[in-house]
């Protein structure tokens, strides 16, 4: 049997940049998670290693995030920013529940961009100052630790909608090998992001 | 505004939100617990108490095999076990414990003894004028003067909430200062030494203030 047609949908760039953030989030979750809720500082209690490790990781992060961004595809990941800001007429109809032709990413994609990409800017920049505030008193500020706690629990609800759609759900499920191999089905892309697939192929052959 | 600025608009105000709310976010942490149920807030704290350790592994210390000593300015060493603290006039009070970092634990029940009566037990002499207590956690260690630890409100507290002190709390014993920052309170307390001068405790080599009190030390 012949394999179904293919389009390309996420570059190597893409995919490591995804792939990147998501092991850093994770490792950063389970180690914050450590050092947040009491039963768990309690039963690992080596509170300097965990702390230290979430720092570390935290600075990874961030360097391995600028170097993607530096020596990767500049120009495909400032059109995908261009196309995730942009919430046309199309994406607008489609969060009102209704039918509409989406882009390369639909409307709840580019949300969830735009909120994990201000998410990760708003951890990083509080847990600066947790870090910095415990050093130096002047940047000790009343709410730091609340907007790390509360961006703690706002990403854990994003990112288990996001694995259900990822991995669940029926229509989106197929979007996954788009961030591992980087091709999805032309068929199901037609379907779904049909604005995108005719951009890029022209209109379904008659 | 055009298709592109909505996208923007909401991501950079979103971005705006989040840097205003490090000056102004505590007060959220209120809203938000009171909207969440008592049973989910047990394990997943909106707000209240976080447990901070400084050394390799947290204290865990049997009570029948706990042992307070109290030495320096004293007529001769002294250890206290804890059922010696039990039996010393039991003090109790209602106090709110802020931490340093932003958090605060309104209206704990502590139970315990004052520092005045350990003193009297322990035989301090008429020139004590600083008190030191010393953690389990190495190397924890936090100062108060005389005066500061015979605070009407400050005591070597054994139970929390109606229950004996949890081992995240500083159990058997730690100390209770409700008008300085949480660092002050220092956890499971097995060593008073009573001489003339404060030292400078863990956090305060750390560039935090020895004189903690709420509202008028570290910045805040």
């Amino acid at each position: 049997m012949a394999s179904r047609p293919r389009i390309e949908r996420f570059t190597r760039t893409e995919r490591l940049l995804h792939w990147t953030h998501a092991t850093a989030f994770l490792t950063l979750l389970a180690t914050g998670l450590i050092l947040y809720l009491p039963a768990l500082s309690t039963a690992i209690s080596r509170r300097q290693l965990v702390k230290n490790v979430h720092i570390w990781v935290a600075v990874a992060w961030a360097i391995a995030i600028v170097l993607i961004i530096a020596a990767g595809n500049r120009k495909r990941l400032a059109a995908d920013w261009r196309e995730i800001e942009t919430i046309d007429r199309d994406d607008r109809r489609w969060l009102r529940g209704r039918r509409a032709p989406q882009g390369r990413f639909n409307a709840g994609q580019k949300i969830n961009a735009l909120l994990t990409v201000a998410f990760a800017l708003l951890f990083a920049l509080s847990g600066f100052f947790l870090w910095l505030g415990e050093r130096d008193h002047r940047f000790i500020f009343d709410g730091t630790g609340t907007v790390h706690d509360i961006l703690t629990f706002l990403s854990v609800g994003l990112l288990v909608g996001h694995l259900y759609l990822a991995v669940i759900h029926p229509s989106t499920r197929y979007a996954l090998r788009g961030m591992t191999t980087g091709e999805v089905d032309e068929a199901w892309a037609r379907k779904h992001h049909a604005k995108w697939v005719e951009a890029e192929d022209g209109p379904p052959a008659r | 505004m055009n298709d592109r600025t909505i996208g923007r608009a909401g991501f950079l105000g979103l971005l705006g939100a989040g840097a205003l709310g490090l000056f102004f976010a505590r007060d959220a942490t209120g809203l938000l617990n009171s909207a969440v149920p008592k049973s989910v807030s047990a394990i997943i704290p909106t707000s209240g108490w976080r447990i901070y350790t400084v050394g390799a592994s947290m204290p865990n210390i049997a009570p029948a095999a706990y042992r307070l000593r109290v030495d320096g300015l004293v007529d001769s060493p002294k250890s206290f076990t804890l059922a010696d603290l039990k039996a010393m006039p039991r003090a109790e009070q209602i106090s709110s414990f802020h931490c340093v970092t932003g958090w605060v634990v309104s209206n704990v029940h502590w139970a315990g003894v004052r520092i005045a009566d350990v003193l009297h037990a322990a035989g301090a002499k008429s020139n004590v004028s600083a008190l030191r207590f010393v953690s389990a956690e190495v190397p924890y260690d936090d100062s108060l003067t005389l005066k500061q630890a015979l605070l009407p409100d400050v005591m070597l507290a054994y139970e929390m909430d109606g229950k004996p002190l949890r081992r995240e709390h500083g159990a058997p014993v730690r100390l209770v200062i409700p008008d300085m920052y949480g660092y002050k309170s220092v956890k499971w307390v097995n060593h008073i030494e009573l001489g003339t001068a404060t030292q400078p405790g863990y956090w305060e080599q750390h560039g935090y203030d020895v004189d903690a009190w709420l509202g008028r030390s570290n910045g805040l």
